[in-house]
């Protein structure tokens, strides 16, 4: 196969980020100390430019190198998506990097090149395409968790996501493998044609979507494959908990859904099945667990494996409609990961810059009386768990409407009625941490008290956040018309 | 339906939702001068509405309607009848009244009060107005918030306790309401328009699952027994405004959802269902009477009053008869004017001797005599006093009750004399009696303000209870469109309206089985 320039310019701005990681890692130690924001600024212009590229494609959709990558509106929708987390994630790291004194240009380098690896994620149409952008996803994603070297818990972190990690990439690629043996091609629309009409009990194929199901599940934190997230979310920099808790989930839903969409269609009885009890269970104990954590961000893992669940109705409604039905379906599950990544980012981007001495304040009742230290703080972390608690007029409760439109109209009435009660307990922690802000009294001001640091970096951030929530809860049209036309690519 | 006139309704809504931002802006001193400005706007925007309704029509009225989500298509669709106006102007009456009262009674984050209280306008009166089932949703669930701060904020001891039972409780009720509108969603047409979904006719067996789901979120809001245990603890602990508004409008967005909803849309299972709720109902007359006689705390007392008296409403509803429904809708005014009455009542007496027990406000007629007046009129409209607004709603619902069941309509008779015991029992000690010596030197009589605050209600007590007409004409028309939704079957198009008469009981006799059979079968 020959690279031809069509190539290239398809794939021009997954080309450009990694430049500007190589760049930024290249530039890093030639840089003062003093005029290490210059790497960050390269960054963030990085996304700028490749936004505009992005958007610009949405309409002009194409495939690159045979067919192994497709640029459609799908992949650009999550790509949009990507590169907003990733802008915000820099503009946090700047003053959370600073607060934590960690300074690393690595750390621009590798949000970068995870940032690719999840652009192949949802770009590839091959299965080893995907697993190669999961794999770079990963490996930078298991060095950022471990950034604070002198904390034992952050190491703790990175082993523990390495080590399981690893295990899932090699069960995803156990599964890849036995599909070719199965379909032949490693290619999703050969495979798709491979095994269309072919019979549900054919044992290779039911292992290889159980095994490429289980290894997506890891990567989701999807319940019973949860069991990193509390220990690495707790563990990693915060800014690093929020990228991965809303960029790597985003990706990982974009290459999971056109994997058995477009690849698998012709087994989704098997798969819709199969991600039924997965949705039921991560509901069930997401929710459950996170009522009783007394550390917000061990709450906040519970909490987004629980949405990780409400994503999975979308899917498992995808799988039980007809072709012609379950774009909308297909759209649900976008639409709610691209919401839910405001409200996550925000409550993370509140957690990182709240400091109880030289510490992250991270127990919940750190949070006393915010609302009376730090009003503008509390407000906005009040919006965060009220829309994550899906209540109106948030971008929380647009999500979960359109998530539960497409299980009723796949005859789930019922998994609807259990995911929404769900919720209503999901909103007790949620207030918990309202109550705590609002209701209680702030202790002495000393010098360890809990006090929360404001930037104009991180107003940005905040700003973004808290705009999206608002604004997609109070006029959802933009964002629901684009995921709708996206989700139509997907065959 | 007339469209693209002066957009009333969305005024409505918006000056109190834009002024909670204003009040950030505004001199912390003059907080309170800006949201009684906002409040007294509104309700001076919202009285027009009363002369330019067209009482002879079913229709919706100052109707607005856009598309706010295109697909699924959902629309800002607003709009009032003859049922929602009166809950509408109500609501704006009732708002100025709930911000003079926290006039000096809240000290803390008084700008962020005053917010909340105007959010919580802005949002009931969207509930009421709301004629798209999603928009209905949103309004219904976007009062929690605010609702669950006024209580958690600037509550009494046991706030935190309160607040989180009041939001965990209409939240799970509510839940299930969000999955019957997407069912009606794809049963009914594809469309969420409350008008046009109210046309349609649905099997027996949806209707039954439907009614269930609407059952759970109204029934919890009423509350009607015994989904009501977290009224007192929300009562009792909210400040005199949170309490006002609890009682007088929130709890009939229950009622109200019952008669726009569950009636026209689900008059199968509602018939099949009425045996069921006119049981409840009457338990919710006597046991809130009973427990009411038992308070000695007097917002406890008035919390308990509320159930009862929200049976009532709930007995009317299921009654499918005109006298039924409208005492119902009367009765839904009337508790909202008396037992805000009473709870401003009781906040005045709270900020003088800092106590709501019976047993320490007791003999004020002596200091207090202004004081002690208002609050025997408040009692003796919550008794139903001919002459007084409740006496009209009750005795129509009453009426009702009797053309269905005359062994009803007797056991509810006996909700009134209860009522009377608790009442003239409270009045009795607190109005009379030997002031206790330590609380004399704070018993001061009413000043300006509080008269102001409880003088349009003692009005409003008596024009209603004299000349309950207007009210009643202006309900008559959309009243008799929903009776004759709820009891024709097969259902003709709704502006047939001629047709009230009150079915006969064979009906009733077969039906509920009928329902229950078809629904029981898979």
């Amino acid at each position: 196969m020959t690279i031809s320039a069509h190539d290239l310019f398809a794939i021009l701005p997954e080309l450009l980020v990694i430049f500007a990681a190589c760049a930024v890692l290249a530039l890093d130690p030639v840089t003062s100390a003093s005029k290490k924001d210059g790497l960050a600024w390269l960054s963030l212009a990085t996304m700028a430019i490749c936004m505009g590229l992005t958007a610009a494609r949405m309409s002009d959709p194409t495939t690159a190198f045979g067919g192994l990558v497709v640029i459609d509106a799908y992949s650009c929708f999550w790509k949009l998506l990507l590169y907003f987390v990733t802008g915000l994630t820099i503009l946090l790291s700047f003053s959370y990097l600073k607060e934590e004194r960690l300074y690393f240009g690595e750390y621009y380098g590798f949000v970068l090149l995870a940032l690719a690896g999840m652009m192949v994620m949802v770009s590839g149409a091959d299965m080893l395409t995907i697993y190669l952008g999961t794999e770079l996803m990963s490996l930078s994603l298991y060095v950022m968790a471990g950034l604070k070297r002198t904390e034992p818990r952050s190491l703790e972190a990175s082993a523990k996501y390495f080590v399981l990690g690893a295990f899932s990439s090699g069960i995803l690629l156990y599964g890849i493998s036995l599909l070719y043996g199965a379909a032949g091609s490693t290619q999703l629309p050969a495979i798709a044609a491979a095994i269309a009409g072919r019979s549900l009990n054919d044992p290779l194929l039911l292992f290889a979507t159980i095994l490429i199901a289980v290894g997506f599940s890891f990567k989701l934190a999807v319940v019973p494959f949860h069991m990193w997230t509390p220990d690495v979310y707790q563990g990693a920099p915060t800014s690093v908990t929020a990228f991965m808790a809303v960029a790597s989930k985003a990706a990982s839903f974009g290459a999971f859904v056109r994997v058995f969409v477009e690849g698998l269609g012709g087994v989704k009885a098997n798969w819709a099945a199969i991600f039924l009890l997965l949705c039921i269970g991560t509901l069930v104990l997401g929710n459950i667990v996170a009522l009783v954590q007394t550390n917000i961000k061990r709450m906040l893992a519970y909490s987004s494996i629980a949405h990780a669940g409400y994503a999975l109705i979308g899917v498992v409604a995808a799988g039980r409609l007809n072709a012609s039905d379950s774009a909308s379906a297909i759209a649900s599950v976008m639409l709610y990961i691209a919401l839910y990544a405001f409200m996550t980012f925000g409550a993370f981007s509140i957690v990182a810059m709240l400091r109880k001495g030289g510490l992250e304040g991270e127990e919940i009742e750190d949070y006393s009386g915010l609302a009376k230290r730090h009003p503008v703080a509390a407000l906005l972390m009040m919006v965060f768990m009220v829309s994550l608690a899906g209540i109106p007029p948030t971008a929380g409760f647009i999500g979960k409407f359109y998530v539960f439109m497409a299980a009723v109209q796949a005859g789930m009435s019922w998994l609807a009625i259990l995911a929404l009660v769900f919720a209503a307990i999901s909103a007790y922690y949620y207030l918990r941490l309202v109550m705590v802000m609002y209701m209680r009294e702030p202790g002495e001001v000393t010098a360890t008290s809990p006090r929360f640091v404001p930037s104009p970096a991180l107003s940005i951030v905040l700003a973004c956040a808290v705009d999206g929530v608002l604004f997609f809860g109070l006029y959802p049209n933009p964002i629901v018309s684009l995921a709708t036309q996206a989700a139509l690519t997907l065959k | 339906m007339q469209s693209g006139g002066f957009p009333w309704l969305t005024f409505l809504i918006l000056i109190p939702i834009a002024g909670s931002a204003a009040l950030f802006f505004v001199k912390e001193t003059s907080v309170r001068m800006a949201a009684l400005g906002i409040t007294l706007a509104d309700l001076l925007l919202s009285l027009p509405l009363w002369w330019l309704f067209d009482a002879s029509s079913s229709q919706m009225q100052f109707a607005e309607d856009a598309v706010w989500i295109s697909s699924p298509p959902v629309h800002y669709h607003l709009g009032l009848d003859g049922i929602s106006l009166p809950l509408v102007l109500m609501t704006t009456a009732l708002m100025p009244l709930c911000v003079s009262i926290s006039w000096r009674s809240i000290e803390s984050r008084i700008r962020s009060f005053m917010a909340m209280l105007l959010i919580m306008e802005g949002a009931m009166i969207g509930v009421f107005a709301a004629l798209d089932f999603v928009l209905f949703y949103v309004f219904w669930e976007a009062m929690l918030i605010p609702m669950y701060l006024l209580i958690g904020v600037w509550g009494g001891p046991n706030r935190l306790y309160a607040a989180i039972k009041f939001f965990l409780y209409t939240l799970a009720g509510s839940v299930l309401l969000l999955v019957a509108i997407i069912a009606l969603y794809f049963q009914g047409g594809h469309t969420f328009d409350i008008v046009q979904l109210s046309q349609q006719t649905y099997s027996g067996r949806l209707q039954f699952w439907l009614f269930l789901a609407f059952f759970a979120a109204f029934a919890v809001k009423v509350p009607m027994f015994p989904f009501h245990t977290w009224l007192p603890d929300a009562h009792v602990e909210a400040p005199t405004a949170g309490s006002v508004i609890l009682a007088s409008v929130l709890l009939k967005m229950g009622t109200y959802g019952f008669l726009r909803f569950s009636l026209p849309m689900l008059p199968d299972a509602s018939q099949g269902f009425t045996p069921v709720i006119v049981t409840l109902s009457i338990i919710a007359i006597i046991y809130g009477a009973y427990m009411a006689l038992a308070q000695a705390d007097l917002k406890k007392l008035i919390a308990y009053s509320s159930v009862s008296h929200m049976g009532f409403v709930t007995l009317g509803l299921f009654m499918f008869n005109q006298q039924g429904i409208e005492g119902a809708v009367m009765q839904m005014v009337n508790h909202g004017i008396t037992t805000g009455g009473l709870f401003l009542c009781v906040g005045v007496i709270y900020e003088r001797t800092h106590s709501r027990q019976i047993a320490d406000n007791v003999g004020l007629t002596k200091p207090m005599p202004r004081y002690a007046t208002l609050l025997v009129i408040f009692a003796l409209s919550s008794l139903g006093l001919p002459g007084t607004n409740s006496f009209v709603g009750e005795f129509m619902v009453l009426v009702g009750t009797f053309l269905w069941s005359k062994l009803a309509a007797a056991i509810a008779s006996l909700g009134i004399i209860l009522a009377a015991a608790y009442i003239l029992w409270m009045v009795q000690r607190v109005a009379f009696g030997v002031p206790l010596a330590k609380f004399l030197p704070k018993l001061k009589d009413l000043d300006q303000r509080e008269m102001m605050t409880l003088i349009p209600l003692v009005v409003l007590v008596f024009w209603i209870g004299l000349f309950p007409n207007p009210i009643l004409t202006r309900m008559h028309a959309s009243v008799s469109n929903v009776v004759s939704r709820a009891t024709t079957a097969p259902r003709e198009s709704p502006t047939s309206t001629g047709r009230v008469t009150p079915p006969t009981a064979p009906v009733h006799g077969t039906q509920p089985v009928q329902v229950m059979e078809e629904a029981a079968r898979p």
